[in-house]
């Protein structure tokens, strides 16, 4: 008798987790892996952030500490805290009981959760995605049932926003369309608007009622300060408004493989914050009852603790510096060599990623000839670049972009 | 970077009412609610056998020896890092987990077979295994006991499956409704999927015999239908893995396909770490090869890749022998009390000469007992005896402690003589 899964296809690579996949099988010892955004050391290894590993023995050794189901909505502390660090402290909205918070796995999961949970209680079904952005993001919202449009977002001629045709595209949308923006280091293209534009993407949102869905996987990581990367948010949330924030704790805090992060829905009002966090449970239950308990305990240790808290901005600001050395180092390098054309863009744009502006072919070579992977819209992890590898890099967009001339 | 001040931002919104005006408030979750009761009653005497989650004697949350043990090692252990697991989960945990449950020789295993994906928790196994159902079975109809497990309906509606009923339990007998079972299966739709619980049942504790396995077993094959096993208590009904991992192995042994969802919450006592697998059996290698990268594409957009922690501890002690070792035993250990309490609890009835035949309790096998009290019984024994159980009359025997026993058999007694 057949298999009853006789038709079943082979499924491709993700895009993205592939790169890794194909960099691990290449044997050659100079290989470099740009892929996924991970971040990496100045020797090349991944990093557990000193305060992480504290707080990790600090539970370790607790004897105290159990492992039984945590609330469906997951760690009320996490959360409670997880809000703070996006809004602020003294975030009214926090103060007025407007936030419905819940723990989630990791920025996918809460983004997963929100679009389930529009798809199930917005009276639109249509989200608005920048064009590009991280190559997850439309299967999350189509899966959970709404469909996706997108806005103009990256300009390819300046290698910066297309605030007009960004203005133009929301100013078309329906009243009432869910908006994915991205809080800030925007990905793929480490783009970002500058706070006026914020502004007057905030006014446009606003006067035309569409709901804004953040993606804050970065915060703390684009500038070096969590106050400062929080701001688009804030803004939002400051003008009394309505907003879906889905936080990450993967890139920030390194606790990448845990999955912590969580997702707030921001309301008008405490009784309606209250219903809708009671309905998060029931979309939240049929897909895996409650959240995993580690991770985000580690989290919340750090962010209570006022001395790991500090610990943790120190280590967080000097991996956002390091990585900020290395968009130089690569943009000195590439001057230095004469490589055709404007590379300001390395040292313009913000946070993990740089769109090199290297197309598809010129990806193909540099991982063929000098083993480099990266995705193949020529988006690179600065975070896996180091000193001793900026050189090889460098030579390799030269012959990349010299070849084609 | 300057930014602007909260009070600098213009309320360009008009004072509209919230998008979201008209959510309604949900009803809580009964299992939820009970427990959120016990927690406030003040009442010395309570008890909570609601929710599944297996206590000691001392009636504390248990956490076996060998998962503090191997904790431990990951936190000391400079080089263990948190990068992101493959989408899959940590391979050696996946491998592992099958033998587990198939058994380190089964030929599927051996013959590549098998497709074992690390997921979060039995419920999340449970939830992708519908999806992966919906996407690709010919047949959308998900057949389910009756009764069943609480979250059974949601977990697998919630992933686009039609549900059904086969009849399971006989209130009469206390036991099982095995002629209304094959008729039931019988009358299903070719490819229908059938979900089975490998042993343990949740919430009755009434699982076939061997021989009624195999004729279920003789019955799916000739239907047609789809097996989907949910495995939580693999160790815990009879003491020995290979013993309560046999209803599976039959249906393997055949060469036929089937979906296992297995949970280490229980058995490991990892709860909050939420681990688990999900094992799709193929007809062959090239197969489960492709069911694989198709499991993927679902579990990608849901949230990426599974969280390490608890599989890492799972991993550590299924690799060791010594940690092996210690675990079987701690697990038997827990099987026995069980087994114990049970008999306790059904001497303590035959004592007191409680109306009714309470054989059923130590016939029944796991973690729970579907002690046959009806919904104005349990509602007398809440309010009465400070006891929190499901209000279908099951009872988690893991809350109870043997000096417990005396307690809630007086309850029965008091519930059965002045309430029928």
């Amino acid at each position: 008798m057949a298999s009853v899964f006789a038709s079943i296809v082979q499924a491709p690579e993700d895009p993205i987790l592939g790169v890794t996949v194909a960099y691990n099988k290449d044997s050659s010892p100079i290989k470099l892996n740009l892929g996924v955004g991970a971040y990496r050391t100045e020797e090349g290894k991944p990093l557990v952030l000193n305060v992480v590993r504290k707080a990790e023995q600090l539970l370790v050794n607790d004897l105290s500490r159990v492992k039984e189901y945590l609330p469906i909505l997951g760690l009320a502390e996490f959360n409670k805290l997880s809000a703070k660090l996006i809004l602020g402290d003294d975030s009214p909205a926090i103060q007025e009981n407007r936030v419905a918070t819940a723990q989630c796995l990791s920025g996918t999961g809460s983004l997963r959760v929100g679009a389930e949970f529009l798809a199930k209680h917005y009276h639109e079904r249509t989200i608005y995605i920048p064009l590009p952005t991280w190559g997850n993001h439309p299967k999350v919202f189509t899966m959970a049932g709404l469909s996706v449009k997108t806005y103009r977002y990256y300009d390819p001629t300046t290698r910066g926003l297309d605030f007009q045709g960004l203005l133009e595209d929301l100013g078309a949308a329906p009243a009432g369309a869910i908006v994915l923006l991205h809080a800030c280091a925007h990905n793929p293209t480490g783009v970002d608007p500058t706070v006026e534009q914020w502004e007057q993407i905030r006014q446009l949102m606003r006067s035309k009622g569409l709901l804004p869905f953040f993606d804050s996987a970065y915060q703390g990581f684009a500038s070096g300060s969590l106050d400062t990367d929080a701001q688009p948010v804030r803004m939002f949330v400051a003008d009394g408004g309505e907003c879906f924030i889905a936080q990450s704790y993967a890139k920030n805090m390194g606790l990448y493989g845990e999955r912590v992060g969580a997702l707030s829905i921001v309301c008008k009002a405490a009784d309606v914050a209250s219903r809708v966090e009671s309905q998060l449970k029931l979309v939240i239950r049929p897909m895996y009852s409650n959240p995993p308990i580690h991770g985000a305990s580690i989290a919340a240790t750090i962010l209570k603790n006022s001395d790991m808290y500090n610990e943790w901005k120190v280590e967080l600001k000097a991996m956002a510096d390091r990585i900020i050395s290395m968009r130089k180092q690569l943009f000195d390098a590439l001057t230095a060599k004469g490589t055709p054309g404007d590379w300001s863009h390395i040292i313009k744009q913000i946070g993990m990623f740089t769109f090199t502006g290297l197309n598809s072919d010129q990806v193909a070579f540099m991982t063929k000839e000098y083993h480099i992977y990266m995705t193949s819209d020529g988006r690179i992890s600065m975070a896996g670049l180091s000193s001793s590898t900026v050189p090889h890099l460098a030579d390799a967009i030269h012959a990349a972009v010299t070849r084609s001339c | 970077m300057e930014h602007l001040k909260p009070d600098e931002a213009t309320r360009t919104e008009a004072d509209g009412e919230s998008m979201f005006f008209n959510v309604p408030l949900a009803p809580d979750i009964p299992i939820y609610a009970t427990t959120a009761a016990y927690k406030k009653d003040p009442n010395p005497n309570k008890l909570h056998l609601g929710v599944g989650v297996y206590r000691t004697e001392e009636g504390n949350s248990h956490m076996p020896n060998v998962v503090r043990q191997v904790e431990k090692t990951l936190a000391n252990d400079p080089y263990a890092d948190k990068e992101y697991l493959p989408i899959t989960g940590i391979p050696e945990f996946n491998r592992l987990s099958a033998e587990i449950i198939f058994g380190s020789d089964s030929p599927a295993i051996k013959e590549s077979r098998v497709t074992t994906v690390q997921c979060v928790a039995g419920s999340g196994a449970l939830s992708l295994g519908a999806k992966f159902l919906a996407k690709y079975n010919h047949q959308h109809v998900v057949y389910l006991p009756e009764p069943t497990y609480g979250n059974h309906f949601n977990l697998l509606s919630g992933s686009g499956l039609a549900l059904k009923t086969y009849r399971y339990y006989d209130p009469k007998t206390r036991g099982l409704d095995f002629q209304g079972l094959l008729e039931d299966l019988d009358s299903a739709s070719v490819g229908s999927v059938v979900v089975f619980h490998a042993c343990g049942h949740n919430p009755t504790g009434v699982d076939p015999t061997c021989q009624q396995w195999e004729q279920i077993r003789q019955l799916v094959r000739l239907r047609r239908l789809f097996p989907f096993f949910d495995c939580a208590y693999q160790g815990l009904v009879s003491g020995s893995l290979d013993a309560d991992g046999q209803s599976i192995r039959m249906f393997v042994r055949d060469g036929g396909e089937c979906i296992v969802a297995q949970s280490y919450s229980k058995i490991m006592g990892l709860y909050g770490e939420r681990v688990g697998s999900l094992s799709i059996v193929c007809k062959t290698a090239d197969t489960a090869r492709r069911v694989e990268s198709q499991l993927k594409l679902i579990i990608r957009p849901l949230y990426s890749n599974p969280p390490i922690h608890g599989a890492a501890i799972v991993t550590g002690i299924l690799k060791d022998r010594n940690l092996y070792k210690e675990w079987t035993a701690e697990l038997k250990a827990m099987s026995d009390r069980l087994v114990k309490v049970r008999h306790q609890l059904y001497n303590a009835l035959c004592e007191r000469g409680t109306p009714g035949d309470w054989n059923h309790i130590i016939r029944q096998v796991g973690m729970y007992s579907f002690t046959g009290l009806n919904e104005e019984q349990v509602g007398f024994l809440t309010k009465e005896y400070h006891i929190y159980m499901s209000s279908d009359g099951r009872i988690n025997l893991g809350g109870l402690s043997s000096n417990a026993v005396p307690y809630l058999a007086d309850a029965i007694h008091a519930a059965v003589t002045r309430i029928n």
